[in-house]
């Protein structure tokens, strides 16, 4: 692959791990993709953008990750009537909502079959395209109806449950489409985008300053990650370079984000599986640390933590010791509930063999981050790409080759306990420098990268800024992306009470997802 | 098994009394009285959200930790509107939920209140209005009281489901 990418220029963007661009025109779009899917380079992001009122044209990006590298490939579309670009979903089926989505919001359309809408649902104009640069995003509309026809299946005894948007729990919406003989499930067709919030769009009246507090909130679960990935890329930008105090404090924050999902994820999986005590002492756990949170952090959920510069809130010599004595009293609770869980026939029965998704489907479909890791794909941005302070630490990457929603528990138990070696590493001798240090404006009209291995996986924001602080585009992008399609494959041959299971053990975005 | 009962024993009953972090909000066995003079029964929620962003999700699936234990104080969370007293909105209502949360509303029995949760179910919070966003809730249904915070305490959110069923908010 390098032989035949080394012609082209790519030189490197600010970024917190190294970084690449790649300009390409129409035929070297497809051909990296193609070239990048034989090499086994996995695929991270897809988005697109206005530049009409500075260079006469849209631009189309994908992301991929490559050993030691993030390549981003940049094809700029001169055709500002009717722009279009060659799809490249057929190497990367991940990427084909994202072309949907790109094609909602800014009118840029590809050669693929599937041109139904994604995020517009009728709540905007069809001619109206929001994130072109004319468009003022502000503005309301009335939702028009817009029918989504949902690929039918046809046959003996097969008919349609249809699901959602809203669900019957505390959870986000979505739409869920099964189509059923008896018991089975022959099809899922899953259909989002019932929360998109206009996050790109809004990104553009937001300052450099401020981005961070809409990125946490592009997934709240993940805000830790999110707001990271923000400053990581405004940061690389600006060539600020953190105190070593703010690093190790984003870090422990980024564990502790980790921890409370695995937490709360494993009292749900244990529940759905008909286990209500998992749930109460997991709860109960994940509570401990929200509290503690508030002690360390200065929240329970941190979603204004992470700021340019470094954090917002120091941590005390108390809440260092609350924690050391919150790990050790959560690491052996942890491994009795696990030893619990292995022993539970009726939980094991639930989970063996539950939602498989085999690795080479996985590989092929572009799996990513934790349920990656579940099908035996060893991809860890902490471990691959490994960015302050993580370079120093050696994470210990873990794999289960499972495949199943058993294999998805063992990965957040085996996570479990690596973030809290993590963390303790960070607290036994943090460093006693400032906590923030000032940011300055950055030069208008650059490209800067921040990526960050969230709970969920690989978290990415590609900022281009604007003038006088401003920020031109920026593009937040969740791993939940990668894996809905995945859940689609990995439901097939269950029945269809085991879905809420399946789904949990993804535990995928609702809102990282829409935008 | 044994082991799961060790384990239960060990951790021992955490509960905590229902907080009251505002002076109105009614202690735990007032609540229940007032819960059965208005309802008769136990106070049925159902959780809608109608586009936010998931943090606020996560602090209204604490209210069932041991340490809250809302279903032990007489209020539970129940699978449909049909079925509910009161409706717990989180996020500003996306375009895309704008529909579906009024139908929610719609299938709900009388007499029906609605607890607006979060900056977002405020007001938007960070994503405002927009063509994409409705802003707060009460720009799409009646809204009895708002819990503020991003995300609110579940403190902050027992509290204010407490003080929205409470008589003398009713007749206001
Ligand atoms: S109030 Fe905050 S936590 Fe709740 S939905 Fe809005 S942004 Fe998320």
């Amino acid at each position: 692959m390098a032989t035949n990418f080394m012609e082209f220029q790519a030189p490197r963007l600010p970024a917190n791990i190294p970084t690449r661009r790649l300009r390409v025109d129409r035929v070297q779009w497809f051909q990296t993709a193609e070239s990048f899917r034989k090499s086994n380079a996995r695929f991270l992001t897809l988005w697109g953008a206005d530049d009409r009122d500075r260079d006469g044209g849209f631009r189309i990006y994908a992301a991929y990750l490559i050993p030691n590298t993030v390549m981003v490939v940049e094809h700029f579309i001169e055709d500002s009537a009717s722009p279009s670009y060659p799809g490249i979903a057929g190497f990367y089926p991940a990427a084909l909502r994202m072309q949907r989505a790109v094609a909602d919001l800014l009118g840029i359309s590809t050669d693929e079959a599937d041109t139904r809408g994604w995020l517009r649902h009728g709540g905007w104009p069809e001619s109206l395209f929001p994130l072109r640069r004319d468009v003022d995003g502000s503005q309301q509309y009335p939702v028009e109806s817009a029918p989504y026809p949902f690929v039918p299946v046809e046959g003996d005894g097969v008919h349609e449950i249809a699901v959602g948007p809203v669900h019957a729990g505390t959870i986000e919406p979505g739409h869920f489409r099964f189509t059923v003989v008896g018991e089975k499930v022959l099809r899922l067709e899953e259909r989002l985008g019932y929360t998109h919030k206009g996050v790109a769009k809004l990104f553009e009246n937001s300052s450099q300053q401020n981005g961070h507090r809409l990125a946490a909130r592009v997934s709240g679960d993940s805000a830790v990650a999110f707001s990271w990935a923000y400053c990581a890329a405004l940061e690389s930008l600006t060539q600020t370079v953190c105190p070593a105090r703010a690093i190790i404090l984003r870090a422990l924050a980024l564990e502790q984000e980790r921890l409370a999902n695995h937490l709360g994820d494993l009292g749900a999986l244990g529940n759905d599986a008909g286990f209500a005590f998992g749930l109460t002492q997991f709860s109960r756990l994940k509570e401990e640390l929200l509290r503690a949170n508030i002690v360390a952090f200065g929240a329970r959920y941190l979603m204004d933590y992470v700021v340019p510069g470094g954090v917002a809130f120091d941590m005390t010599p108390d809440a260092r010791r609350l924690l050391l004595d919150l790990y050790d009293a959560m690491e052996p609770s942890v491994s009795q509930m696990r030893s619990i869980y292995d022993e539970h026939a009726g939980l094991q029965d639930r989970f063996r063999e539950a939602g498989r998704l085999e690795q080479a489907t996985a590989e092929k479909l572009g799996a990513i981050g934790l349920v990656a890791r579940a099908s035996g794909i060893a991809c860890d941005l902490r471990v691959d790409h490994p960015w302050a302070p993580y370079d120093l630490l050696a994470p210990k990457l873990v794999v289960q080759t499972g495949g199943d929603v058993a294999a998805r528990v063992q990965v957040r138990f085996d996570e479990i306990l690596e973030s809290l070696r993590l963390c303790r590493l960070f607290l036994s001798e943090p460093p006693k420098d400032a906590i923030r240090t000032s940011v300055p404006v950055a030069t208008s009209g650059v490209l800067g990268v921040g990526l960050v291995e969230g709970w969920r996986g690989p978290v990415m924001i590609a900022l281009e800024t604007g003038p006088s602080g401003g920020i031109r585009r920026c593009h937040a992008h969740d791993p939940s992306w990668q894996n809905w399609p995945l859940i689609e494959y990995a439901i097939l041959g269950n029945i269809v009470p085991d879905f809420p299971l399946i789904n949990k053990s993804f535990n995928l975005s609702y809102s990282g997802q829409d935008g | 098994m044994w082991n799961t009962l060790s384990h239960m024993l060990q951790t021992g009953l955490l509960t905590e009394p229902l907080p009251a972090p505002q002076q109105t909000a009614p202690a735990l066995k007032t609540l229940q009285k007032e819960l059965l003079q208005i309802l008769g029964r136990a106070l049925c929620i159902r959780h809608v959200d109608a586009g936010s962003c998931n943090g606020c999700e996560l602090e209204i699936q604490a209210l069932n930790n041991p340490y809250y234990n809302l279903e032990g104080a007489g209020i539970k969370f129940v699978a449909s509107p049909r079925h509910a007293d009161l409706l717990l909105v989180t996020g500003p209502v996306s375009v895309n939920m704008e529909e579906a949360l009024k139908r929610t509303y719609n299938a709900m029995p009388d007499p029906r209140f609605v607890v607006a949760v979060g900056d977002c179910g405020a007001c938007g919070g960070v994503f405002g209005t927009s063509y994409a966003s409705r802003g707060g809730v009460a720009n799409i249904i009646p809204v009895n009281y708002i819990v503020m915070g991003c995300p609110p305490s579940p403190a902050a959110i027992i509290s204010g489901i407490l003080r929205t069923i409470r008589p003398a908010d009713i007749g206001a």
